[in-house]
């Protein structure tokens, strides 16, 4: 499958945006204006970016407590996420949850999570859910290579076979869960071949090939609208910071520096754009334009969040329950 | 004496733990070369290898299931659970086995297992990484339950668990960990239901745990300047919990104000309240007070978070209501 050419410019420029508003991040969080827990998705964009794109507006997504990336593919405001990771009024959890726990039901982000393995449940219920519900839509589920230990990964899986849930699970094997390497948290290299064990496809690919993504997304997808049920895509990639902002030498406690450095050489976002370029589907000026429209839209997004209000104290008491 | 801090005293008291009795084993996530998110198993790995201090996936009912049958077997493991928020992935391990083998077997077999656990908002970590719910395991019967509030109370209190047949919840305070104290060198244990009265008085008592115990000391010192005299009891452990050392300071100050930062219903507050009301009430010359968490999710945004929590501050107008009796 050849993606168009239009599919390619958005693609990076999904990608650019991702990376564009993490990196704001790092300093926003070294200046104390991002409290709390920053777990930042640099290095990989291309899964979000390339299984985003093969979802419509009103399928559904899972994320994680490494989640800026998801909601931004799914597309979520960036001024409204700014302003949750400010801990503003205006955030899209009203200030309360943070970058952890950024939800939109409208459009159909279900939730970062910051329980690991905690969303997997929630994606097969709302796979579930479609299907009861005779909708055509599908959920895409992310979760990290240390989350697929868990119980709820295999406890997911098997229901969604049994019941042919449309539910494409997308594991982000970034090697490592915090600071152990997946050779200690696994005795398996290819996360993929669990799939086998609930009699599903398994696919692994490229992690930073957004190419390859999409195009094992948009099967996987495919085969979960035509009621087939789910699949197991495991994208292979890494995480370019540390755990999350203040890790020690963006993890340089449990990872060589080499390591780090090889993987910056496989940036998803310089080999889309090489490859656009090489083919002559874009001119430099033509991403230079982009590049430039995505620093203005993060820009706008951190003048938002600076200048909106806190919220009331009293909010404090209002939502736990449904009036 | 020398001082080290609170995490550096369970450090020690693992360390010496391991060195001598081989039994002990270290389960977790991230406590090997990491040395634990909170570095409280830092430097074990290196000197008791891979085998004794175990990395383990993100598989809680596994690893601590696995903790439970390892110490049935004869093992005394000590099990690290990254917070407190996290228990919840494994409650049927620690709720229906780990506290419930004992009796259920008819005393036969024990599990002398060690849950370490921390709570403690503050830190801008919302509502799944900031939760103080310690009271839920005071709840269920079979477990004890330890609450260290000083470095020297962490280290002695943390071989007494386990060195304990009991399984134990040990619940420690993230806002603690870097506070420091006076701690002996050599090894010693703290033998559990032995509240501490950490000052004495004779018109208010306050009844406090972890951080707030420092609160209280603070407000206690506040109180003096107004000819006030508070005296602050530190529980250290809620099971077994030492109702007399609470009964006896009520029944001199006639006063109680119970502080501890779980959620207001059903917590460790409430669970004080009602033992007094229940065998001293005639001691007491005003109605009972709680200072606790309210009962919402810990809130993200940081003035949100900072009026969900109190101190020295709320302790202190407490301590005024009260001395209005
Ligand atoms: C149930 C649970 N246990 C532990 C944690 C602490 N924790 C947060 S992220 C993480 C590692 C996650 O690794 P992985 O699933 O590979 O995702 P990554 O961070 O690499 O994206 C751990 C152990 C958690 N959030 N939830
Ligand atoms: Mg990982």
């Amino acid at each position: 499958m050849k993606l168009k050419i239009d599919v390619m410019v958005d693609l990076y420029r999904t990608m650019k945006t991702i990376r564009e508003f993490e990196e704001r991040i790092v300093d926003l969080y070294a200046r104390g204006l991002v409290p709390g827990l920053a777990h930042l998705y640099i290095g990989e964009e291309a899964v979000a970016a390339g299984v985003c794109a093969t979802l419509a507006q009103d399928d559904y997504i899972t994320s994680t407590h490494r989640g800026h990336g998801h909601v931004i593919a799914k597309g979520a405001e960036l001024k409204r996420m700014m302003a949750e990771l400010f801990g503003k009024k205006t955030g899209y959890c009203k200030g309360k949850g943070g970058s952890m726990h950024i939800a939109d039901m409208e459009a159909g982000i279900l939730g970062a999570n910051g329980i690991a393995g905690g969303g997997l449940p929630i994606a097969t219920g709302a796979g579930w859910s479609a299907k009861w519900r005779k909708t055509q839509q599908v959920t895409g589920c992310f979760f990290g290579d240390d989350a697929s230990n868990n119980g709820t990964f295999h406890e997911s899986l098997n229901l969604a076979s049994i019941h042919k849930l449309p539910v494409v699970y997308v594991c982000e094997n970034n090697l490592y869960g915090i600071s152990v390497c997946q050779a200690k948290h696994m005795p398996i290299s290819d996360i993929s071949i669990r799939a086998t064990a609930y009699d599903i496809p398994g696919v692994t690919v490229d992690g930073n090939d957004v190419i390859e993504v999409y195009q094992a997304a948009f099967k996987a997808v495919e085969r979960a609208r035509a009621g087939e049920g789910p699949t197991l895509i495991e994208c292979k990639t890494y995480r370019w910071r540390g755990h999350h902002e203040g890790d020690p030498n963006q993890g340089g406690r449990y990872r060589a520096k080499d390591e780090i450095e090889s993987w910056k050489e496989k940036c998803p976002i310089a080999r889309l754009a090489g490859k656009m370029i090489q083919n002559k589907q874009i001119t430099e000026k033509g991403l230079q334009d982009i590049d430039d429209q995505v620093v203005r839209a993060i820009e706008e997004a951190v003048a938002f969040a600076k200048q909106s209000e806190f919220p009331d104290l009293d909010e404090m008491y209002e939502d736990v329950l449904v009036n | 004496m020398r001082e080290i801090t609170y995490c550096e005293a369970l450090n020690e008291a693992l360390r010496e733990s391991m060195r001598t009795d081989e039994r002990v084993v270290i389960l977790g996530e991230d406590v090997g070369c990491y040395g634990g998110i909170f570095q409280i198993t830092k430097g074990l790995q290196d000197e008791f290898g891979p085998d004794r201090v175990v990395d383990t996936p993100i598989a809680e009912a596994g690893f601590v299931g696995a903790g439970v049958g390892a110490a049935l077997t004869g093992m005394r493991p000590v099990v690290e659970i990254m917070f407190i928020d996290f228990t919840t992935v494994c409650m049927d391990m620690i709720i229906n086995q780990m506290a419930k083998m004992r009796y259920m077997f008819g005393g036969k077999g024990k599990v002398p297992m060690v849950l370490r656990v921390n709570i403690g908002a503050g830190r801008g970590t919302a509502a799944q990484h900031s939760q103080s719910f310690h009271s839920l395991f005071m709840h269920i019967p079979g477990l004890l339950v330890a609450v260290p509030a000083t470095a020297y109370d962490a280290k002695g209190l943390l071989m007494e668990a386990i060195q304990n047949d009991n399984p134990v919840i040990f619940v420690e305070h993230k806002r603690l960990y870097n506070t420091k104290g006076d701690v002996p060198e050599e090894s010693y244990t703290i033998p559990f239901g032995q509240a501490e009265i950490k000052r004495a008085g004779t018109d208010v008592t306050v009844v406090a745990t972890h951080a707030l115990v420092t609160e209280a000391l603070k407000a206690a010192e506040e109180a003096a300047e107004k000819g006030i005299e508070v005296e602050v009891v530190d529980l250290r452990t809620l099971v077994p919990l030492d109702r007399k050392t609470i009964l006896d300071s009520v029944k001199k100050t006639g006063r109680l104000l119970v502080a501890d930062e779980d959620n207001i219903t059903c917590g460790v507050a409430s669970e004080v309240s009602a033992l007094v009301a229940e065998e001293a009430v005639y001691a007491l010359k005003a109605p009972i007070l709680r200072n606790a968490s309210p009962d919402t999710p810990v809130p993200f945004s940081p003035p949100l978070e900072k009026a969900y929590m109190f101190g020295q501050e709320r302790l202190m107008q407490s301590i005024r209501n009260l001395m209005k009796y």
